[in-house]
């Protein structure tokens, strides 16, 4: 009964999404107020179906109801309660829903908080989101419906949740990463809405900021999320493979920052405007793509859903829908800019400018890559020939990376519209040079050793903060008295600074850690020891024991640190009884400052293990500095300018930056 | 050339279509199917107790002559429990095509229990305890079923639950197919 | 010269730059981070570049995953596409998903004797046990011995 009803409610919300799309957009071209205001009862209706299906599904995985095949598939009887809940979004269908589900939830967002926007601004935006809404709606009911049911002969047991998803990363995972990617369905959607009114202006740049930092923040977490949990659970201690999987959630984050740093431009200066509305669409055209990749079978990795190739065609053809109309739309309606630019070599808008096409030429990079075996088999014939490896992807991102980080500081110098080259070397000048010499200094003291790609990426990260230290200075300079001028700064400057700061700490996490590692894979008896640093590591032998769903062998290491007793770990293998999987469970011991890594191997002659243990120095800076990096995205939106507030006329400036008279629409 | 301003905001649009084009051709490509080593090759000798009476052998040899479905299946795994309704029924139904059920890595006693309450399925009941003959025929993991013609040879291997459906879209069209 | 033009031809020259430089690093990326995938076949052939770095890819045949005898954690494997044998020769943690009787992927040379000096083994492949390259090398291995059966 349960998965009836939640069927029903899906189909329910397709008729509500239907609707969304159709009435307000209908209104807002006869003006027709009723029926533009119908947008926001519309799509509270549909986020409530949309609920209400995903928690029969929910119910449904932890009452057991075998009779759904997906749940069959991906549930057993002993699996945790916890985890019940998760394999509601474990494979295909349901995370399916999941992702519509937030979807509905982002549209009802928007309907609740967007009482400044004029009334046929919202009706396109929610028309537009119902579009999407109601097209993924189809797919999932005609060819992905997670409540299919197997009634003749139910099975009493499931297949049981893939071993490798039983873990709390899994969990946060998918969520986070969902809410940013389908988040950017709103900047895309706004953006369209712009087109469509041929009103493209600060007011317009100003209600989008607010939702892209949101799904940025919430992709940015969803990213480090999955990065953790692979160097959690995987087993080998890495924690980025330029994965085609990673890739495809990694270039709508690239553009999504480039977004958010455009928009800031259109919103100041009435510029970029062309570039933002192709950055808003690039963004979320990119989270479908990736959406697309995963599902389709069409590029085989461990994270791809198995999916065949006929639901491919039918994700691809919505793809082609949605993105390729909104792409003509664009070229159709977007204004176009002529003339010469009216701002400076050295302004900020320059320096914006250099940031959106470091990040747009990341992107495209890591995009030729992951298709590239695609690219030379459709050319070349030969499947499966060639594939792309991380070198590749390393050797074009770290120096764009590198690149960014420089300018990156000299864009807070700049000042809008002109900036003269002396006052900037001035303000940073100094700062430079005491940037280089700690960067090679303080490794060669704390290391004795002279590591080029640690110092380079030392000197960075330090330029970085220090900027950000002498910003905050200058701008407290002249007031009264430092603290008031701290409290006048604003929380969208605070935000903007901790994001940086966020992306500082980065730096260094990847490239100290790469480069300051120690691995060792190693086969030990009992009683053996190995040293790295000041750190020893005694193998203590394996015993069995068992678990809920699964029976492992466990492997006893005594550490020590500095000659004494420092703490016990113990990594495991797990071997799963219902779907015969072996699972390799790291022990990991989490410091701020290193991690101690350790996961056994296989068995060796008599009483020998293979085990692998690594120092890694400074790796939870990687996702400290990425969580910082959403919370500086957070910070900024939580800035009184976004408050509610009324449209004042004097929001949209008269003349454009020409200081001739603005039109609704150059053509 | 002076390409107009217009002119080029399309470039994305373009680019989107061959991108398109690219993965639509993706798409067409052969999926990566499940194959197997033993495909059309015969199946491998080998001799195994009986399940029921461990003084019998059972020799590959009895599955000549007609045709067999080898089904590898086991007491802990929980798919197995969600097809064997299925094999009872088709078993039944169909008298051209002879079950040969092999206990794979299994504890015989509970074996033998689960067949006695539940009903079996099989003409012929093997046990193959340490997974050797599994790891001869190539499998991964049970639920598999390997049809095998009255050559002797291997024509298909299944992985995964038989269901009615699965019966009447895979195995009733590759079994007229043989005959 | 007026300013409004000088500024014109340094963008362009920038870009003209910033293009040359960035796919040069493009192509140079390209050529360090490209595995060709290889069957044991055409490694038996003799068909791979000697001293390059390759990918290949078969079955792991059943039973012959080795490591007694072998120092450290050193293992050795035959990977087959049932056509020929290639001995696999690998030190460190085989990955949980690597299996005998199933694909696997590896990466690494092929030595002077004929033996496949691994330093990566890829076992990730999707719900059905075989990745697709592994798959494509089985299918070709099992064209030629057909033709060679029909030859005969």
């Amino acid at each position: 009964m349960i998965p009836e009803l939640g069927n029903f409610a899906v189909m329910l919300a397709l008729c509500l999404a239907v609707l969304q799309v159709i009435i307000p957009m209908v209104g807002s071209y006869t003006n027709n107020t009723l029926w533009m205001s119908l947008a926001r009862p519309l799509s509270s209706g549909l986020w409530v179906f949309m609920v209400l299906s995903f928690s029969c599904l929910a119910y449904s995985f932890l009452h057991d109801d075998f009779s759904v095949a997906y749940i069959a598939r991906n549930s057993n009887t002993l699996l945790p309660v916890y985890y019940k809940f998760a394999a509601v979004w474990g494979a295909h269908e349901g995370s399916l829903l999941l992702w519509i589900l937030i979807l509905s939830t982002w549209g009802y967002a928007v309907s609740l908080l967007s009482r400044n926007l004029p009334l046929d601004m919202l009706a396109r935006v929610l028309s537009v989101m119902g579009m999407i809404t109601a097209g993924f709606l189809v797919f999932l009911l005609f060819t992905s419906n997670p409540f299919d049911r197997l009634l003749l002969n139910t099975p009493s047991e499931g297949t049981d949740l893939n071993p490798l998803l039983q873990d709390f990363g899994l969990t946060v995972h998918p969520p986070f990463l969902y809410m940013g990617y389908v988040g950017f369905s709103v900047a895309f959607s706004f953006a369209i809405a712009a087109l469509l009114t041929g009103r493209l202006d600060a007011a317009w740049a100003r209600w989008t900021r607010p939702w892209t930092n949101a799904a940025w923040a919430f992709l940015t977490v969803g990213i480090a999320l999955g990065s953790w949990w692979a160097y959690y659970e995987l087993g080998w201690g890495g924690w980025w493979f330029w994965d085609p999987v990673e890739n495809v959630s990694f270039m709508p984050w690239l553009v999504g920052t480039a977004l958010i740093h455009s928009l800031a431009v259109t919103e100041k200066r009435g510029v970029f405007k062309s570039w933002t509305v192709l950055l808003a669409i690039a963004a979320f055209s990119l989270s479908l793509l990736g959406a697309f990749i995963v599902r389709s079978g069409l590029i085989t990795s461990v994270h791809a859903f198995a999916v065949d190739p006929e639901r491919g065609l039918v994700l691809l053809a919505l793809l082609l829908l949605i993105i390729g109309s909104s792409l003509f739309l664009y070229a159709l309606r977007a204004p176009v800019v002529s003339g010469t630019s009216n701002y400076g070599g050295y302004s900020r808008e320059v320096f914006l400018l250099i940031n959106n096409i470091i990040l747009v030429v990341a992107t495209a990079t890591i995009l030729l890559g992951t298709l590239y075996p695609l690219i030379t088999e459709a050319l070349y014939g030969e499947a499966n020939k060639y594939s792309v490896g991380p070198p590749y992807f390393n050797i074009v991102f770290l120096p764009l990376m590198s690149l960014l980080a420089v300018c990156l500081s000299f864009g807070t110098f700049t000042r809008w519209k002109k900036t003269s080259p002396a006052l900037l070397w001035q303000k940073v000048g100094k700062l430079a040079f005491v940037s280089i010499a700690l960067g090679i200094v303080i490794p060669l003291i704390v290391t004795a050793e002279v590591n080029m790609g640690a110092m380079f990426a030392l000197v960075l990260a330090i330029w970085i903060v220090l900027c950000i230290g002498k910003d905050i200075l200058d701008k407290t300079a002249n007031k009264a008295d430092r603290l008031s001028g701290l409290r006048g700064l604003g929380l969208s400057y605070y935000g903007m600074q901790l994001a940086h700061f966020g992306f500082a700490v980065v730096i260094c996490g990847i490239c100290l850690t790469s480069n300051y590692s120690v691995e060792e894979d190693v086969r030990m008896a009992k009683g053996e020891s190995i040293t790295i640093g000041k750190y020893e590591f005694r193998f203590e032998g394996v015993v069995e024991r068992p678990g809920p769903n699964y029976t492992a062998n466990s492997a006893t290491i005594q550490v020590m640190k500095n000659g004494e007793n420092y703490l016990t770990m113990h990594p495991e293998k797990r071997f799963y009884s219902a779907r015969g999987d072996v699972q390799t469970e790291a022990d990991i011991q989490v410091g701020f400052f290193r991690d101690l890594f350790t996961a056994l191997g296989d068995p060796r002659g008599d009483d020998e293990w293979v085990v692998r243990i690594h120092v890694k120095p400074f790796v939870f800076w990687i996702w400290f500095g990425a969580f910082l990096m959403a919370a500086g995205g957070v910070t900024a939106i939580l800035d009184r300018r976004y408050r509610s507030r009324k449209v004042v006329r004097s929001d949209i400036p008269a003349t454009d930056a020409n200081g001739s008279l603005r039109p609704a629409l150059e053509s | 050339m002076q390409i107009s301003n217009r002119t080029k905001l399309f470039i994305p649009a373009i680019f989107f279509l061959v991108m398109s084009g690219l993965l639509l051709y993706g798409l067409g490509q052969d999926p990566s199917r499940v194959i197997s080593a033993l495909i059309n090759r015969p199946l491998p000798t080998f001799s195994r107790p009986d399940l029921f009476d461990d003084a019998k052998t059972i020799t590959s040899e009895q599955m000549r002559g007609g045709i067999f479905l080898v089904n590898v299946w086991a007491t802990w795994c929980p798919p197995c429990h969600a097809e064997h309704p299925y094999l009872l029924e088709i078993s039944q139904r169909e008298s051209g095509v002879t079950f040969v059920g092999v206990n794979y890595k299994d504890d015989v006693k509970a074996a033998r229990e689960f067949l006695a309450e539940r009903g079996n399925p099989f003409k012929l009941s093997l046990v193959d305890l340490d997974g050797s003959l599994g790891i001869d025929l190539g499998m991964s993991g049970p639920p598999e079923t390997f049809v095998v013609d009255k050559t002797g040879t291997i024509r298909y291997r299944h992985v995964g639950v038989i269901d009615n459906k699965v019966w009447a879209e895979v195995f009733v069209p590759l079994i007229a197919q043989i005959q | 010269m007026n300013s409004a033009r000088k500024q014109k031809m340094t963008i362009v020259f920038f870009i003209l730059f910033g293009s040359a430089v960035t796919v040069g690093l493009i192509l140079f990326a390209l050529n360090e981070g490209i595995n060709v995938f290889f069957t044991p076949t055409e490694i038996a052939e003799g068909k791979v570049p000697a001293g390059q770095n390759i990918r290949i890819g078969g079955m792991v045949k059943e039973g012959s995953l080795v490591s007694d005898g072998l120092e450290g954690t050193s293992i050795e494997f035959i990977t087959t596409d049932t056509n020929a044998d290639v001995k696999v020769a690998f030190t460190g943690v085989l990955p949980d998903l690597f299996r005998e009787g199933q694909g696997v992927v590896a990466e690494g040379v092929v030595d002077a004797d004929g033996v496949f000096q691994a330093n990566q083994i890829l076992a990730k492949h999707d719900e059905n046990y075989m990745s697709a390259e592994v798959k494509a090398a089985m299918d070709a291995a099992k064209k030629k011995q057909a033709a060679e059966v029909t030859a005969q």
